[in-house]
């Protein structure tokens, strides 16, 4: 049966993002290895650290670039993490100074709320009701 | 000639009304969440470009403006255009004979 083990984000910096995703966010830091020129760099969640892997993609493709301006400026949120609550996640993160461009919003099925991850990407987080 | 016509066009839509009527809830959104909205909670199944499309109306008839705030662009409803309505046809503030 094919399965899920990893997705990605293309970030802008492997170092900037692996201190975002892990001192902002909370993830642990799964896997480092060389990897060419850059690193094959997966974080999981403490709740499942035999989950999905997310693997931190450099964003060094001439497309990647253009891909992820056109997406942000939009509001566009191209990756989704799920949490309990999404207004105290939000007023947690905020405290950590997390920009938000959707505050927590009631959509009727869920709760959403979008920010800023500091490498160029819109994140949404959501709980389904 | 009359010069409200891009004003009349552009509140003459039921989801360009209820697109002003989601920046009235909360003003700055993005087009990504005035497009969750209008799908989560109006079940509306306008298309990303549609709804870029009814904004773009929205902006010309000055109803909507955008903002850039660094690399994201927001958008905020300016309901002073219709004013004019008011101007135009005034509403009497007294209760109306019959």
């Amino acid at each position: 049966m094919i399965r899920i083990n990893i997705t990605s984000v293309f970030v802008d910096d492997q170092a900037k993002a692996l201190a975002f995703y892990t001192e902002k966010l909370g993830f642990i830091k799964k896997t480092d290895e060389p990897a060419g020129g850059a690193r094959w760099l997966t974080v999981v969640s403490p709740a499942a650290p035999d989950g999905v892997e997310l693997l931190l993609e450099p964003d060094g493709h001439p497309a990647a670039g253009p891909f992820k301006e056109a997406l942000v400026a939009d509001g566009i949120p191209f990756t989704q993490f799920a949490v309990d609550d999404v207004y105290a996640e939000v007023e947690r993160l905020k405290g950590l100074g997390v920009e938000f461009t959707q505050d927590a919003t009631d959509l009727g099925p869920a709760v959403t709320a979008v920010f800023d991850d500091t490498c160029g990407n819109l994140i949404q987080l959501a709980a389904m009701k | 000639m009359d010069a409200d016509s891009d004003l009349f066009k552009a509140i003459g839509d039921a989801t360009r009304r209820t697109i002003l009527d989601e920046l009235t809830d909360k003003d700055g959104q993005t087009l990504f969440e005035i497009c969750g909205r209008l799908a989560m909670k109006h079940g509306l199944a306008s298309s990303r470009q549609a709804i870029s499309q009814h904004l773009a109306v929205l902006e010309q008839a000055g109803l909507v403006h955008t903002r850039r705030q660094g690399r994201y662009k927001f958008h905020h409803i300016d309901p002073n255009p219709l004013r004019s309505i008011v101007e135009r046809w005034p509403i009497d503030r007294e209760e109306p004979n019959p």
